[in-house]
C-alpha cells in the first residue's frame, strides 16, 4: 500500500465519521461575512440600469442628469447606443453613489431610448418542417454530425442537398481524412456547393439525426411500445445571496475584489484584461457564499462595471449586488428540455429500442442537448434535438447540467413502458441494469436498499390508486449518475514549531462542507484534533485550487490535502526519529503523539515533536493530480437510486411528497454528516423543481413574469415530507477514493416524483413542474398509457 | 427626535397610513431639511420626514444606535448599511423569504418591510444580539448539531424564527413546525435539519407526546 493511499477504516480516527461542519457556529451566529455583507468605510453603492425590452437596439443614452446629482460618484455606460440587446434585463448603464437611495435615484434620472425589435421566447414544440430553414451546413453543424457519428450516407446527402457555408481548405480536408472520416464525406465536402449562411432568423437549430443499430426493425418486432411526451421547464438558480462583486483600487495598479463566486482562483484572470492590469495585481477574496449551484463562475458584466466605477470614483470600493428580479431574470437559468419519446421492450421487459425528438431552450445560445436515453445504452436508437434560441438571459450550469432533464425524459418513459407491460418498475429496471455500463454493480447494490427503505414491495401498486376518495397515493423511482473527479488543487500545509497546523488553499466552501473535509483529512493524517488545524481559504493569494463546478471540489481538495499532510508527517518523523531512537518509517502519528509503532511507550507529544522543527515552521505543497505521488486519490462516476412516495389530490391537482429515499454512492465518504446533508438538500431542491419552480416568460413582452420569490416559488419547510438517506460505504466504495457529491442526488427527484404521480393517478403529467394546472389537465385528458 | 405634535400612540412611528394618505395629496414642495417638518393638510398638522436624511435612533440589541438615513430606508438597510449588523440578509426585496427576520418588540418581523424611522423606540433584536463573543444559544448549537445549515445565508433568519417559534410553542408538533416556520425560505435544502432542531427542542418531543 502506498503511503498516500487513504487509510483503512481501522486506522482513521476522523475520516468517514459523522462530524459537524466546522463553520456551523460562525454561520448560525450570524458572524459569517458574505460578499453581500462587505461594508468597508467609504463603500459606494453600485446599481445597474437594465433593458426593459426582450430585444431592442439602444438608440440613445443620456446620463447627464444622473452625473450632476449630488452623491453620484461614477456613471458607466455598459452597452453603447447602437448596440443590439438580446434579452430583457440586460445591463445598459451602471452607477455608483454614496448610498443605495441615491444610486436608485440616479438610475431613474438616466434616459435611454430603444428601437424595440421583435422577440421570441417560446420553447413550445418546434414545427416539424424546420430543416429547410436551416439552409447550408455550417462548419459547426458538420462537425456536430461527425462527432455524433451520423451515418456517412446521411452526411453526404445533407451536404449535397443543403450545400455548406464554410470553405474547407486542403489542410482541413486532409486532417479530416486522417481523423478517420469516410472518403465519401471528404469527397462530398470537396465538391459541395458553397452558399452564404442562411440569412433567415430561425430560432431553431436542429441536430442531425443520430442513429444506432436498427431502430425501425427493433420497434417492429418489440413486444411493447410506448409513445409519450416528457420534459422539464426552464428554472432559475435563485441563489439566496444574489450575484455580485465589490471592487476597489488600492493603488492605481492594484485591485482588491470581493465577489460571490464558485471560482475564487479563476476570477483574476477574467478581470485583468478589462481592468488593464496584470492578473497578479488583483487580489480576490471570499469567505462565505450564499449559494451558487453552477451560476457563479465569472465576474460577469456587473463585476467588470464595479471595477470601472471604482476607478472613476478614485478607487473607492464599489459594490454591486443584483436585486432579486435581476437575479432571477438574468443571473441563472437551467435550460428547458422536452421530448417526444418512443420506447420499446421485448417480452421480458428488456429495452430494445428508443426514439426521441427533443427540444428546449437555454436562452440566446440555444440549449444543451440532454444525454438521451439517460444511463441506459439501449441497443437501437434514433434521436434528434432542436435547440431553440430565445430572447432571455443565457443558461448557466445548473447542478448536474442536462442530467435532471434527461432523467425526467428517460425514467418517465421507462416507467410508462413498465406500466404497459404490467411490470413493477423496480423489476423492469433491474432486468435492464446490464445496459447501465460501468456502474451496474452499484445500482444492483443500491436498488434493494432503496426498496427496503421505501418498503416498496408492501406499498407499491400497479398504475392508478384504486382506493376510493379524491386523494391518490403512488410510488415512483429513478436512478442517476455523475462524474465528479477531483479538480486540480494545490495547497500549502505548514506545521509550526508550537504544534499548530495551517493550510492555505484558494478554494471556496459553497456550504457543501469543503472546509470540514479538508480539516478532517489533515487532522486524520497527522493524528491531531481538528481544532489544531487552521484552514485559510477564500483568498486568491493562496495556492490555486479549481472552481467548484461539476462536483469536483471534494475529490480535489481532499487529495491535495492528503498528499501534503502525508509529506509533512514524514518530514516530521524524520526530524524526531533520532529522539525516539527509531527509523522514521517505524513511526506513527496517533492521538496527538508521535510514537514507535512497535513500541508505543516510546512516544513524543505532538507539541513536543513539533518543537524539534527548530525556530522555523515547515511548509509542504500538496497537489492534485500528482502522478509522482500515487495512487490517484479521487475517481469518477457515481451511482444513485431515489424513490418517492406522493399523494395527489385529484380534485385540486395538488401534489404532496410524503416521503423520499435516496441511496447514494460517492466513493469514500469523508464526512457522513455533511454528505447526508448534501443529499437531503438535493432531495429538497428536487422537490422544489419537480413541483413548483418554473421561469415563466411572457410571449407578449418577452419578460419574465415571475422574477420574485412570491411567484417563483421555492419549496418550503411544509413541503418536504419525510426524507431518508443511505450513503454507500465500505468495501467496493471506500477504495475508489473521494468523488464529488453535489450534482448526482439532484438528478433523480423530478423523475421519481413524476413517476410516483403517474403511479398514483394512472396518467402521466408530461412536464415538470407538476403544478395543479398540469395535473388537472392530465387527469382531464385521461391520457392512459 | 422630539415631536410634541404627535399623539402618544404615534410616538414611535414615522407615519400612520392616515397621515400618508393626506401627504400624498400635498402639492407644495417639501424643503430639504434635517428632522421632521410639519405641514398643514386636510385641515390638520401632519409631521413629514425627509425627503433628505433625518437623524434616527434605534434600540438594537440593547444599545442605542444613531445614524442619519432617508425616511425611505428600511430597517434592514439601516441595520446592514448604517450599523454593519449584517446577520439579517437581503434576499427577496419584498417580504417573502424571511432571510431578514429580526425581533421587533419580541415579535419576528421581516426587517425589509419596516421603515427604519418606524422602528424607532422599539426593541430590536438581531441574531448578533442573541449571543456574546463566541458563545451559541442552545438553538444555535442544535442547528450545528443537526447540520441545519449549508451555505448559511438563510440561517440567521431561521435562527430568529425558530427561537421565537419555540418560545411561543414549547410543545410544538411536527405539524406546528410545518406551519410555524413556513415564513422562511432556504435554497440549499436545510429544512430537514431545521425540522429536527425544532422537534428536538420541543417539549412535546421530549415527553414523547409528539
Amino acid at each position: 500500500m502506498s503511503e498516500y493511499t487513504w487509510p483503512n477504516p481501522e486506522t482513521r480516527p476522523l475520516l468517514g465519521k459523522r462530524i459537524s461542519r466546522v463553520d456551523g457556529p460562525v454561520k448560525v451566529s450570524g458572524r459569517a461575512k458574505y460578499t453581500f455583507d462587505y461594508n468597508p468605510d467609504g463603500l459606494l453603492a453600485g446599481r445597474i440600469l437594465r433593458c426593459p425590452h426582450a430585444h431592442a437596439r439602444i438608440t440613445s443614452i443620456d446620463t447627464s442628469a444622473a452625473e450632476k446629482m449630488s452623491g453620484v460618484k461614477a456613471v458607466q455606460i455598459i452597452q453603447k447606443p447602437g448596440t443590439e440587446v438580446f434579452w430583457a434585463g440586460d445591463e445598459v448603464v451602471a452607477v455608483a453613489a454614496v448610498d443605495e437611495c441615491t444610486a436608485e435615484d440616479a438610475l431613474r434620472a438616466i434616459k435611454v431610448q430603444y428601437e424595440v425589435l421583435p422577440h421570441f421566447v417560446s420553447d413550445t414544440e418546434p414545427p416539424q418542417n424546420i430543416t429547410a430553414s436551416n439552409g447550408p451546413i455550417s462548419q459547426d453543424d458538420f462537425e456536430d454530425m461527425e462527432d455524433n457519428q451520423v451515418p456517412d450516407e446521411q452526411v453526404v446527402a445533407a451536404i449535397k442537398h443543403q450545400g455548406i457555408s464554410f470553405h474547407p481548405d486542403a489542410k482541413y480536408l486532409k486532417e479530416l481524412q486522417e481523423s478517420g472520416a469516410d472518403a465519401s464525406v471528404v469527397q462530398a465536402l470537396r465538391t459541395a456547393k458553397y452558399a452564404l449562411p442562411s440569412g433567415s432568423k430561425s430560432p431553431y437549430k436542429k441536430t442531425a439525426v443520430q442513429t444506432q443499430g436498427e431502430p425501425d426493425k427493433a420497434f417492429a418486432s418489440a413486444a411493447a411500445t410506448v409513445e409519450g411526451l416528457y420534459g422539464a421547464s426552464a428554472i432559475t438558480h435563485c441563489c439566496l445571496e444574489s450575484h455580485g462583486m465589490a471592487a476597489e483600487w488600492t493603488t492605481d495598479k492594484d485591485l482588491l475584489v470581493h465577489i460571490s463566486t464558485q471560482n475564487l482562483s479563476g476570477i483574476a484572470p477574467q478581470i485583468a484584461e478589462p481592468a488593464g492590469i496584470p492578473a497578479g495585481n488583483i487580489q480576490v477574496m471570499q469567505q462565505y457564499i450564499g449559494g451558487g449551484f453552477g451560476s457563479k463562475f465569472s465576474p460577469d458584466r456587473w463585476g467588470i462595471a464595479s471595477v470601472q466605477l471604482s476607478k472613476t470614483a478614485g478607487g473607492k470600493p464599489v459594490k454591486i449586488m443584483l436585486d432579486r428580479a435581476a437575479e432571477l431574470e438574468v443571473a441563472g437559468m437551467r435550460p428547458s428540455a422536452f421530448a417526444r419519446v418512443k420506447i420499446a421492450a421485448d417480452n421480458d421487459g428488456k429495452l430494445v429500442a428508443w426514439e426521441s425528438r427533443s427540444w428546449g431552450t437555454g436562452g440566446m445560445g440555444g440549449g444543451g442537448t440532454p444525454p438521451l436515453p439517460y444511463i441506459f445504452e439501449i441497443p437501437n436508437q434514433r434521436k434528434q434535438n432542436v435547440a431553440i434560441s430565445t430572447n432571455q438571459g443565457s443558461a448557466r450550469a445548473w447542478r448536474a447540467p442536462n442530467h435532471p432533464q434527461a432523467a425526467a425524459i428517460t425514467m418517465c418513459a421507462m416507467e410508462d413502458l413498465a406500466a404497459k407491460l404490467n411490470l413493477d418498475p423496480v423489476e423492469m429496471l433491474t432486468r435492464n441494469l446490464d445496459l447501465t455500463g460501468p456502474r451496474e454493480k452499484i445500482y444492483r447494490d443500491e436498488l434493494p436498499i432503496a426498496a427496503e427503505m421505501m418498503e416498496w414491495k408492501q406499498n407499491w401498486h400497479p398504475r392508478g390508486d384504486k382506493t376510493s376518495g379524491p386523494v391518490k397515493r403512488g410510488l415512483g423511482m429513478s436512478i442517476h449518475t455523475w462524474g465528479g473527479r477531483g479538480h486540480n488543487s494545490d495547497c500549502d500545509l505548514t506545521i509550526h514549531p508550537d504544534g499548530s497546523v495551517e493550510i492555505k488553499m484558494a478554494t471556496q466552501d459553497l456550504g457543501t462542507g469543503a472546509r470540514t473535509i479538508i480539516i478532517i483529512v489533515a487532522a486524520d493524517t497527522l493524528g491531531i484534533p481538528m481544532d489544531n488545524v487552521k484552514l485559510l481559504i477564500g483568498d486568491s493569494r493562496y495556492p490555486i485550487s479549481g472552481a467548484s463546478g461539476g462536483s469536483t471540489t471534494s475529490g480535489g481538495v481532499t487529495s491535495s490535502t492528503r498528499r501534503a499532510a502525508v509529506d509533512a508527517r514524514n518530514q516530521l518523523f524524520a526530524k524526531v526519529a533520532p529522539a525516539l531512537k527509531a527509523q522514521p518509517e517505524d513511526l506513527e502519528a496517533v492521538n496527538a503523539t508521535i510514537r514507535v509503532r512497535s513500541d508505543p511507550s516510546r512516544t513524543l507529544s505532538w507539541k513536543d515533536a513539533c518543537s524539534r522543527l527548530g525556530a522555523m515552521p515547515m511548509t509542504v505543497r500538496g497537489k492534485n493530480p500528482d502522478k509522482s505521488k500515487p495512487p490517484d486519490l479521487t475517481n469518477s462516476g457515481v451511482g444513485g437510486v431515489q424513490m418517492a412516495d406522493v399523494s395527489v389530490d385529484t380534485e385540486t391537482g395538488i401534489v404532496r411528497v410524503n416521503k423520499m429515499v435516496a441511496v447514494q454512492d460517492c466513493g469514500l465518504v469523508v464526512d457522513v454528516k455533511t454528505a447526508e446533508s448534501q443529499v437531503i438538500g438535493a432531495l429538497i431542491m428536487g422537490i422544489s423543481y419537480a413541483l413548483y419552480e418554473e421561469k415563466i416568460l411572457d410571449p407578449v413582452t418577452g419578460r419574465m413574469l415571475n422574477p420574485n420569490m412570491d411567484f417563483y416559488r421555492l419549496a418550503g419547510i411544509a413541503d418536504i415530507g419525510e426524507l431518508k438517506v443511505h450513503m454507500m460505504t465500505g468495501k467496493g466504495y471506500d477504495e475508489r477514493g473521494v468523488i464529488g457529491l453535489s450534482e448526482p442526488p439532484v438528478v433523480s427527484p423530478g423523475a421519481a416524483i413524476s413517476n410516483a404521480v403517474a403511479n398514483a393517478i394512472g396518467v402521466r403529467v408530461p412536464f415538470l413542474p407538476l403544478t395543479p394546472a398540469r395535473v388537472l389537465e392530465a387527469l382531464e385528458s385521461g391520457r392512459q398509457v | 427626535m422630539k415631536d410634541d405634535k404627535k399623539s402618544p400612540s404615534d410616538q414611535h412611528s414615522g407615519l400612520t397610513r392616515r397621515d400618508f394618505m393626506k401627504i400624498s395629496g400635498i402639492s407644495a414642495a417639501v424643503p430639504l431639511v434635517l428632522g421632521p417638518t410639519v405641514v398643514h393638510a386636510a385641515g390638520e398638522e401632519i409631521v413629514v420626514y425627509g425627503p433628505g436624511k433625518i437623524p434616527i435612533v434605534l434600540d438594537v440589541n440593547g444599545r442605542k444606535l444613531i445614524s442619519e438615513v432617508e425616511p425611505r430606508v428600511t430597517l434592514l438597510e439601516a441595520l446592514r448599511n448604517s450599523f454593519d449588523l449584517t446577520a439579517a440578509k437581503s434576499v427577496c426585496d419584498r417580504g417573502t423569504c424571511g432571510a431578514c427576520t429580526v425581533l421587533v418588540d419580541e415579535k419576528p418581523v421581516y426587517a425589509c418591510s419596516v421603515l427604519a424611522i418606524e422602528a424607532q423606540g422599539k426593541k430590536i433584536t438581531t441574531v448578533e444580539g442573541l449571543t456574546e463573543g463566541d458563545s451559541l444559544t442552545p438553538i444555535m448549537q442544535a442547528f450545528v448539531d443537526h447540520d441545519a445549515q449549508q451555505c448559511g445565508f438563510c440561517t440567521p433568519g431561521f435562527i430568529i424564527a425558530t427561537t421565537h417559534f419555540l418560545q411561543e410553542h414549547p410543545n410544538a408538533t411536527e405539524d406546528d413546525i410545518r406551519r410555524g416556520l413556513s415564513g422562511n425560505f432556504c435554497r440549499c435544502g436545510t429544512y430537514n435539519g431545521i425540522r429536527a432542531v425544532a422537534l428536538a427542542k420541543s417539549s412535546a418531543e421530549k415527553s414523547g407526546a409528539a
